[in-house]
């Protein structure tokens, strides 16, 4: 049953993007396009990136909220970098370096400190958003090297970038990680069951910290593409894309509970919400429209199995 | 426990308060501390709500849009009718926060809907439809009536309109959380929903009267800070949830629901006015103000998880 509803809503995220490219198409002359549609990817690599190991978390249990101030904090370090003339692979290991330092806080937080992972991700998000207010206020970063632009702005072979190549490299990854290793199953025996994980061997807390380690470090490596793409830090850089990347998540089908999901459901929607976000603005239509969209598709994804479990049969009370 | 914790925390905030002094002996006079308390009844009011939101096991994302999106309404209100007085002013606030406040309540009561998800969903929604009804227009302060603008300044016995709701919402929770069948129920519903089930406590209806209590006043501060700024557009109070969540968590309310006291929150609403107050004095810039409210918030999530294990330990069996 599981794997069963699953592939159906796989499905149905392949027929939603369907219908959008259809669509987009006869509403516009301009979206059938291979550069079009290269351009649009953008609207979603970075976060999608982010996305991959957030998915694995949230199977796993735990939720980070952190990661677009994890972004901002490592934007503004390399910024800072930039500014006393470090070249771009130094850059790259700033970035990359500060991730995985903010990741790894989140992860002694949850699992040495006990907190709920909610709870200190709200905290370490104030934090990094608060640390790149602070060093950087109201000023901009942008004496990036020329060669720093390569990540964001260069092409692998023709219409394919660099980041939606990393993107499809990645993503198989993760999926091979998820779904063919024991590390993989691993994570969600943690999600379903993190006592009886644990009782089984699993060292759970070891896996909770490995992942939130990740997130940081993939944080980190979506700033690069990010600060390379724009050229430019401010503090605010990627405010409110938690909301979008958690979006991605769940709308691919991951479960808020912990247990379920897979990684080609989160690479769909993250496809589907980036065209969905590139159509738009080809109407004209402002972005504060799509998050009302993101939004009610964000209740509508999780009430649907909840109502779905009502209807046949009213199953006892859980506490919830 | 709770109350020893109030007492050390109301301790701390005083010794910010004479450092803040001792460096600027100004800071201290009745005046500046009314104003203070002034500029921070509207967090006191949104902490309250968003406490009996915690206090059930819930979280409320969305207080910072139901207020910027019934601010919105009530100034468009205003503005087609700028002669119909205070009370339909202030009834259309409350009518339109209950209602955003019972929709997220429904959603977590009835379909049993992760909260988390709820009001990041509906956080956007609310944010998308201000854009939708201002047609991203600003409501100035020559389009607002005067009685509209004049009772939010208006003072009676030296305080002003503001400080005696604030003040009139921490007595009325501290009665009704204390006297108050539905307010025991909720530290019920929270602490052991099963336990409270068996007593015959609904815990889902109890968290839908926290979402409305909190929709309630989250309306109520939407018109307060449109009056008070004297501006109306979509993205004011943008983050201000964070604030708002953060002050319950330095106040000593546990994430796990069932823990927490409303001189706590007060307090940590006063802690943070105080500093927002005091940083441009010290000298240190308004920008530092997010990084420290992150460190508070992690000081003191990290200092309550110690002592949920303690107490967890001998008076649990097994949680949840």
């Amino acid at each position: 049953m599981n794997m069963k509803s699953l592939l159906r809503w796989e499905s149905m995220l392949v027929f939603v993007l369907i219908c959008e490219f259809i669509f987009f198409t006869s509403a516009s002359p301009y979206f059938l396009d291979i550069w079009t549609i290269s351009d649009a990817s953008f609207n979603f690599t970075e976060r999608a990136i982010v996305a991959l190991p957030l998915a694995l978390l949230i199977i796993a249990g735990e939720i980070d909220i952190s990661v677009a101030a994890i972004i901002a904090l490592a934007s503004v370090a390399m910024g800072l970098g930039a500014a006393h003339g470090l070249g771009t692979p130094e850059l790259v290991a700033i970035g990359l370096g500060t991730g995985l330092v903010a990741g790894a806080i989140n992860g002694t937080l949850v699992t040495v400190g006990r907190v709920p992972s909610i709870v200190a991700t709200i905290g370490t998000m104030t934090l990094f958003r608060g640390a790149a207010y602070a060093v950087l206020g109201d000023r901009v970063l942008k004496d990036y090297p020329t060669s720093f632009a390569i990540f964001g702005q260069g092409y692998v072979l023709g219409p394919l970038s660099i980041e939606l190549a990393l993107f499809i490299v990645l993503a198989v990854a993760f999926g091979i990680f998820l779904h063919f290793t024991r590390w993989g199953r691993a994570i969600y025996a943690i999600g379903a069951n993190p006592i009886a994980s644990s009782c089984s061997g699993i060292a759970v807390n070891r896996y909770k910290f490995a992942l939130f380690t990740m997130t940081g470090l993939f944080s980190g490596l979506a700033a690069i593409l990010l600060t390379s793409r724009l050229g430019s830090t401010r503090p605010s850089i990627a405010q409110g894309w938690e909301l979008e990347i958690i979006s991605m998540v769940i709308l691919g089908g991951v479960s808020v509970w912990g247990g379920k999901g897979g990684i080609a459901g989160v690479v769909l929607a993250a496809v589907v919400l980036g065209f969905v976000n590139f159509g738009l603005g080809l109407l004209n239509i402002p972005g504060i429209v799509m998050s009302i969209i993101v939004g009610a598709l964000l209740i509508v994804v999780v009430a649907i199995p909840a109502v779905a479990e009502r209807w046949p049969m009213r199953v006892a009370r859980k506490t919830p | 426990m709770t109350s020893r914790r109030d007492l050390a925390f109301g301790l701390l905030t005083l010794a910010l308060l004479g450092a803040v002094t001792l460096a600027f002996p100004g800071f201290a006079a009745p005046n500046n501390l009314v104003e203070v308390f002034d500029d921070t009844a509207i967090l006191i009011l949104l902490a309250i709500g968003q406490m009996l939101v915690i206090l059930t096991r819930g979280i409320d994302l969305s207080v910072a849009a139901n207020l910027a999106l019934t601010g919105m309404i009530v100034a468009l209100a205003n503005r087609a009718m700028p002669d119909a007085g205070l009370i339909p002013i202030v009834s259309i606030a409350l009518l339109s926060g209950i209602l955003l406040g019972a929709f997220n309540g429904l959603l977590v009561w009835k379909l049993r809907l992760p909260p988390i998800v709820v009001t990041l969903g509906t956080m956007s929604i609310y944010r998308g439809v201000i854009y939708l009804l201002s047609k991203g227009a600003w409501v100035n302060e020559n389009e607002m009536s005067r009685d509209f603008l004049s009772w939010v300044r208006a003072e009676f016995l030296g305080l002003t309109t503001l400080c005696w709701l604030a003040l009139a919402a921490i007595v009325g929770a501290i009665l009704a959380l204390r006297f108050t069948n539905i307010g025991r129920d909720m530290y019920a519903a929270g602490g052991n929903p099963t336990a409270a089930q068996y007593s015959g406590i609904e815990p889902g209806r109890m968290q839908f009267i926290a979402y409305t209590v909190s929709g309630a006043l989250a309306g109520l501060c939407g018109y307060l800070w449109v009056a008070r700024f004297a501006v109306a557009y979509t993205d004011i109070a943008l983050g201000f949830e964070l604030q708002v969540i953060a002050a319950c968590l330095i106040g000593g309310v546990a994430i796990a629901g069932g823990v927490g006291s409303v001189i706590g929150v007060v307090l940590g609403c006063l802690f943070i006015g105080i500093v927002r107050n005091a940083l441009p004095l010290v000298g240190i810039s308004a920008f530092w103000q997010m990084f420290i409210n992150g460190l508070v918030i992690l000081a003191a999530v990290l200092m309550s998880a110690r002592h949920r294990d303690q107490k967890r330990s001998t008076l649990e069996a097994r949680a949840v």
